[in-house]
């Protein structure tokens, strides 16, 4: 099952080396990564999406918070929670193509950040799923290179997570 | 307003912490640390020959006294080279502190003489390490690091400490912090109230119960507590290899220990219990055996200070985290206030069946009238040491021998290699404990296999008088690899012997000691007593020992936990 976790971290150097460290010792895998300072400049916020069993997730969050270095976290999944991914793209885009990729990103209501006689680089943020979808409708034929953010969430309503 | 230098400021610190005695090895980015060391006396060096031994010796003691071992290294090879001492302190969560020398901070990422990425390569192994950026911090960071390895789940804490970190023109003011706090760190301090009545009400309704006890119940110095409520109910209790001790081993409701190793009896038990109360204990594989078969009938209580080894390997029916000794205590006083008695029947009955058990193995081998047998030689030393030493030991057959007919009534006398493994342990381990329990008699039970990993610290004993007696059971084989090698690969002994042992007694004496070499089995117990008689000295016990041996019981690779070879030809 895959799952968003969320951590709280201290923002020190070495902090973010225990957590990789902790899923390849554990043999846990880790799809996206990214991290950030906080508001508050002495936390970072970490979110992993992962995949596992029940008694895996229930492993890498008990895991997780055993680390010194990790203040708090959530399993976003638990709960009803946004989820998002940049995306990065840049395509192909000659003669007929033009007009055919301008109307697939509206649909998907990207944005084409930079543009050449060639090549168009899109902007699209939205859960992995939708960035997935685009490349799809696209064809990978057409695409000259993607990055992407790995995912960020953060959970809906009141609830949130800080000290 | 006093300044002291970083280096002045570490090993004040350490004396602020109450630190007597440390292990180390010094070296070119430790060096003005050992200046400061030169400058007092309250803080006591003991010079080692090897890093590894410093760990281990650091280990003993910890194991021995439950109070945090301290080791002091330079970097580079100083420093990986307590790598494994570390690691086999993290397996079996022994509080220890960890300092490590390091290049000059300007120097780090350069590739310089000595330098090691001693935070990289410890952290996989460590419960948390820390650098030193600034001199002011030392008193800081040494406070968390004994607070971090002492509290919660105990464990190595490793600080790394650029040179120019202890310069000693650099001088800032000494404050050593009375208390700390981690705002991301914060250990349970007791167990969560509903959870404890739930565990009480299933203990007492049980009808099959078994306690299973580990190293947390003597890491929480819970021994008492639990010695007290398992009296009180009349219940069963089996132990781990790692919490021997916790429970009286002559005491007539202890069944012996359970696992790959462990007697008939409580392997058997815990198959058929219907009540498992496992208390800082871990469901270790050399426990379960396969755990898609463990224990079908068991419902489980499970105790312990650190969630994540809750429900890890085997579920648990009623998680509890928190310090051993508390809940067990508020399980005491629940038990006591409560109606319900436990079903004095259906104990009875359990009772007989256990008995049957006992009756049908126990604790048995074959004896010889030629050769020695290694189980003789440690109920021998059991005898005449009265069941009252320290016995450290190396790691293989003499190992689980020593555990197996040693019967222990005290918790942290049993001071061995659970977790790792680490043959090498032994030796320096037991010199830790003689150096701080001068008085007490302290066994090194050891291989011709293991002892020569770290058999440089014969030195060491020489030099600070370290008397402790090494009886080396000698099989002219690696034992446990060999017994491996006739019940799976066909009696192939690939590199599990030695050739050229070298004459133990002369090397005993070569490094100022006393050696002895027994062959004949008549000659065991006077030699024996007399090494024991030499209290003032370090004395070499080489005893030849059948070489054939095997050790019984043994788990059935991939059974459940009744499933036994019980001799070379019996299997359950």
């Amino acid at each position: 099952m895959r799952r968003i976790i969320s951590v709280l971290l201290e923002n020190e150097p070495g902090a973010l080396s225990r957590v990789v460290g902790l899923f390849s010792q554990r043999n846990y895998n880790i799809e996206t990564l990214t991290v950030a300072p906080t508001e508050d400049p002495t936390m970072s916020r970490l979110t992993v999406t992962t995949t596992g069993s029940e008694r895996v997730i229930e492993q890498i969050t008990k895991q997780l918070n055993k680390l010194i270095e990790v203040i708090k976290l959530v399993d976003l999944t638990e709960g009803a929670h946004i989820e998002r991914e940049l995306m990065l793209v840049k395509l192909k885009a000659t003669g007929s193509q033009r007009a055919e990729i301008k109307r697939t990103v509206d649909i998907f209501r990207g944005q084409i950040v930079d543009v050449t006689s060639s090549v168009y680089t899109v902007q699209l943020a939205g859960d992995s799923a939708k960035l997935d979808g685009f490349i799809q409708a696209i064809g990978a034929t057409g695409v000259l290179e993607v990055v992407r953010s790995g995912v960020s969430g953060i959970a809906r309503g009141e609830k949130v997570l800080s000290l | 307003m006093e300044l002291l230098s970083g280096a002045d400021m570490l090993i004040r610190s350490l004396q602020d912490e109450g630190i007597e005695n440390i292990y180390g090895y010094p070296g070119g980015a430790a060096l003005h640390i050992y200046d400061a060391l030169f400058r007092q006396d309250t803080v006591k060096h003991i010079l080692v020959r090897h890093e590894q031994a410093a760990v281990h010796m650091a280990d003993g003691y910890a194991r021995a006294t439950g109070k945090a071992g301290t080791v002091l290294v330079t970097s580079g090879p100083g420093a990986t080279n307590t790598i494994t001492g570390i690691a086999t302190a993290f397996m079996d969560s022994i509080p220890m502190v960890v300092l490590c020398g390091q290049v000059a901070s300007t120097l780090i990422g350069e590739d310089a003489f000595q330098e090691t990425d001693m935070i990289g390569v410890s952290r996989p192994v460590v419960k948390h390490n820390l650098s030193v950026r600034h001199p002011s911090e030392i008193p800081e960071i040494i406070r968390k690091a004994y607070y971090i390895a002492t509290t919660g789940r105990p464990g190595p804490v490793v600080v790394d400490i650029p040179k120019d970190m202890t310069a000693p023109n650099d001088r800032y003011e000494y404050v050593f912090p009375k208390k700390t706090k981690l705002r991301s760190y914060n250990p349970a301090i007791r167990g969560h109230a509903g959870q404890i009545k739930k565990a009480v009400d299933m203990l007492l309704a049980a009808k099959r119960p078994i306690v299973y006890a580990g190293g947390g119940v003597i890491l929480g110095k819970a021994s008492g507590q639990l010695t007290e409520m398992v009296r009180g109910l009349g219940y069963p209790i089996t132990n781990t290899l790692m919490g021997i001790g916790c429970y009286p081993a002559s005491d007539k409701q202890h069944i012996g220990w359970l696992g790959m190793h462990g007697t008939y009896e409580a392997n058997m038990v815990m198959h058929n219990a219907d009540l498992i109360l496992a208390i800082g204990a871990r469901f270790d594989d050399r426990v379960t055996n396969a755990t898609e078969k463990f224990c079908p009938g068991a419902r489980i209580i499970h105790i312990d200070i650190d969630p994540a080894s809750i429900s890890k390997t085997i579920s648990a029916d009623v998680p509890i985290v928190g310090p051993v000794d508390s809940v067990l205590k508020e399980m005491q006083s629940l038990i006591k206030e409560s109606k319900v008695r436990p079903d004095a029947d259906a104990l009875a009955a359990w009772w007989k069946q256990i008995d049957e058990w006992r009756a049908f193995h126990g604790m048995r081998y074959e004896t010889s009238d030629d050769v020695i047998k290694p189980q003789e030689v440690v109920e021998m030393l059991h005898r005449l040491t009265n069941g009252d030493a320290y016995v450290t030991t190396d790691v293989g057959q003499h190992q689980m021998f020593a555990a197996q007919y040693y019967k222990f009534d005290k918790p942290n006398r049993w001071i061995s290699s659970g977790g790792l493994g680490t043959m090498g342990f032994g030796l320096p381990a037991a010199m830790g404990i003689k150096l701080n329990f001068p008085d007490e008699e302290v066994l090194c039970i050891t291989g011709e296999g293991s002892i020569q990993m770290n058999i440089q610290e014969l030195s060491t004993c020489k030099q600070y008088s370290l008397p402790v007696k090494i009886i080396n059971l000698n099989n002219q084989a690696l034992g446990m690899v060999k017994q491996w090698q006739d019940m799976n690969y066909g009696a192939r002994h690939s590199h599990s012997y030695m050739d050229s042992l070298p004459d133990f007694v002369k090397l005993a004496e070569a490094y100022g000691h006393e050696g002895i070499k027994i062959t004949r089995k008549e000659d065991l117990e006077p030699m024996l007593k007399k090494a024991l008689a030499m209290k003032d000295k370090l004395v070499f016990v080489d005893i030849y020992v059948d070489p054939s041996e095997h050790v019984y019981p043994m788990h059935v690779a991939r059974g459940s936990m009744k499933d036994m070879w019980l001799s070379k030809t019996e299997k359950v």
